[in-house]
């Protein structure tokens, strides 16, 4: 269900707590198996409470609790804007608005070709380098005016 | 030159960031170039002066250093609750789950200084008896969180980290977990809970957690910029820090500074520093525009307007005295462009998205108050809403299982209170009173490179 480097680094995770304490692992679990299919189908989401010893539930909780995990496909590349407060004074919701209109997609939507996701985010933790966004959640991108956002676009393949 | 400008710098001597935007062209986060300037000495100061617990929770009270995640409170006090002789594991958590809105430099103490956040670590399990230690990251900075296992396994390979520390007897493992994506997790008691593998939801306090804390441990938790400047405080004396700041307030502080000035960054000064230094530090207002308000300390804090803020120094105090809070030190600065109906908008629709739904205050309050603001800024508001937000914000307050709820409050009833004016007028004329094509103008793109900053 999921390959053999992506179990080796969820047991890599497993060994960071007590030993009765498999369970701390799930967040980082979940994120390895979303890094690996794209996003978490019921199946992986299944898959991963065997492999922890957990409930299904409990793990279904903690993948829709948090933001970042996909329980639905998502594009090759999800961008997420920061559009809280602090972004929004230097250009976070410019910013948002040039992605719009150059991918022709609002929040929550995938280009036709499958690309793009576009979402809405907040705080990032980032705000002195507004405006801010995070490309598939991992990889975070800094003063993101028109020719920054151009660049970025660019480079995804 | 450390971070962008700094003045007695402690925490962020030393820093070198030559390119803001490649993670990989940073230099001196590394182990070598912590140990090069001082890093490291404290914990072999500890043990060569064989310092007992006590000591060293006693050199962290006389600094007076105040937790720098939002509540202020004294941090040798909080250590001096863990319980002294309790059989099994104790825990250690650092929280960097940081996600205020306008809150950004333990991002940089991650990113420029990780080994000071692991010096911290050790040290506070030494002081409090714990072997084990976790750091929360937030999500949103994965790579750092990357690097942070990085700067781990180099302490692992120089004997900082593991059995019998540098020959002390000591034992103090230390792990990174990561968050993603729940503000909420950023309370203490939720990102127990979220290490646990749960949802992030909080619990009732009592009991606290230096009592039942992670796996029903005894637990501190502390945030980055605090843990990280314990090294200081033991290297030098918990006076020195104490006399870096002003009595009470302990030490320099990062300022995380957004908004509308021509240098968004974070800046280290010491506490007691007036507003005005900072704001002229931060390049001043973009665009030489007037000053209208300032939210001082996250966005959880109460609004100051410029005239009430121009006149405070940057301390716990002092910011108290004018009715806010100093909260994480992250100023947020706007000026005359900002429509505040909006601002108050987007921030009341944070916490209703952010809200963990445990309470019925907090979880059905956010919705009503986003959704009455909402209103008020397209037009459709009544008159009768101002009172009621400020009746439903002060029903959430103080009946709620953590500090979300007052946080959803704060902004709305310090809002509504300095800024009435500018709500009634939109009731009344409905639109807003800074014309929309102003507002977009004055928050278009900025950043500090575009005013001449290096870094
Ligand atoms: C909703 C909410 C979010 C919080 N977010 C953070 C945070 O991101 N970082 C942080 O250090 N403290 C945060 N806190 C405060 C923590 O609960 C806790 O007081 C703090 O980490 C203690 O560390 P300190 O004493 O060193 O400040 C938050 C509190 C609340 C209620
Ligand atoms: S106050 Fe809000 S965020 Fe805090 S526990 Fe209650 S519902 Fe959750
Ligand atoms: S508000 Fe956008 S990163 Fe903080």
């Amino acid at each position: 269900m999921l390959s053999e480097a992506t179990l080796q680094k969820i047991d890599r995770e497993i060994a960071k707590y007590p030993a009765e304490q498999k369970q701390s692992a799930v967040m980082a679990a979940l994120r390895l198996a979303q890094q690996e299919k794209g996003w978490l189908a019921p199946e992986t989401i299944a898959f991963v409470a065997r492999y922890l010893g957990m409930a299904e539930m409990a793990v279904y909780e903690v993948a829709t609790f948090y933001n970042m995990y996909d329980l639905a496909p998502v594009g090759k590349y999800k961008i997420t804007v920061c559009t809280n407060l602090p972004c929004a004074l230097s250009g976070g919701v410019h910013a948002a608005d040039y992605l719009k209109q150059k991918l022709g997609i609002d929040f929550n939507e995938t280009t036709p070709d499958g690309k793009f996701t576009l979402k809405e985010g907040e705080c990032m933790g980032a705000c002195g380098d507004a405006p801010v966004m995070l490309v598939n959640n991992v990889h975070m991108r800094c003063f993101m005016t028109p020719e920054e956002i151009d660049r970025l676009l660019a480079e995804c393949e | 030159m450390a971070i962008l400008d700094s003045i007695n710098p402690t925490l962020t001597a030393g820093w070198h960031r030559p390119d803001v935007r490649d993670l990989a062209r940073d230099t001196g986060w590394r182990l070598k170039d912590y140990e090069a300037r001082g890093g490291y000495q404290a914990l072999k100061k500890l043990f060569a002066e064989k310092m007992t617990p006590e000591q060293v929770i006693a050199e962290v009270k006389t600094s007076v250093l105040r937790g720098r995640g939002g509540a202020g409170f004294p941090t040798g006090l909080k250590w001096s609750f863990m319980p002294k002789n309790a059989a099994g594991e104790k825990y250690i958590v650092c929280n960097t789950d940081e996600g205020e809105p306008g809150t950004f430099k333990d991002r940089d103490i991650m990113r420029l200084d990780p080994h000071a956040v692991i010096e911290g670590m050790i040290i506070a399990g030494y002081a409090m008896g714990a072997q084990r230690g976790y750091n929360y990251i937030h999500g949103e900075i994965f790579e750092l969180y990357q690097r942070f296992e990085e700067a781990l396994e180099e302490a692992r390979a120089a004997g900082y980290l593991g059995r019998n520390i540098l020959g002390s007897g000591f034992d103090f493992e230390l792990f990174a977990h990561h968050g993603w994506g729940a503000y909420i997790c950023g309370e203490e008691t939720a990102l127990l809970e979220s290490i646990e593998g749960k949802k992030g939801q909080p619990r009732y306090k009592p009991p606290f957690p230096a009592n039942v804390g992670l796996y029903g441990c005894p637990t501190t938790i502390n945030n980055t910029e605090s843990l990280a400047s314990i090294p200081y405080i033991i290297r030098h004396g918990g006076q020195a820090f104490l006399d870096l700041g002003k009595p009470n307030n302990g030490g320099t502080k990062l300022f995380s500074v957004s908004g509308h000035v021509n240098k968004p960054g974070n800046y280290e000064v010491p506490l007691g520093t007036p507003f005005a230094k900072l704001l002229e530090m931060a390049g001043g207002m973009r665009g030489g525009r007037k000053l209208k308000a300032v939210i001082p300390g996250g966005s959880s804090a109460p609004v100051l307007p410029a005239d009430i803020i121009m006149d405070c120094t940057l301390d716990y105090d002092s910011i108290a005295k004018a009715g806010s809070m100093l909260g994480s030190g992250a100023v947020i600065v706007m000026d005359e462009t900002v429509c505040m109906v909006k601002a108050l908008e987007r921030l009341s629709w944070f916490y209703y998205e952010e809200s963990c739904g445990q309470c019925t205050p907090c979880r059905e309050g956010t919705g009503w108050l986003y959704k009455m603001i909402h209103r008020i800024e397209h037009g459709q508001g009544r008159a009768e809403d101002l009172d009621l937000l400020d009746d439903v914000a002060k029903n959430i307050m103080g009946r709620t299982i953590c500090a979300l709820g007052d946080a959803a409050a704060l902004p709305v009833i310090s809002f509504v209170k300095h800024f009435r004016d500018e709500f009634a007028y939109h009731i009344e004329h409905k639109r807003c009173l800074v014309p929309p094509e102003v507002q977009r103008a004055g928050s278009t793109f900025h950043t500090r490179l575009m005013a001449g900053a290096t870094c």
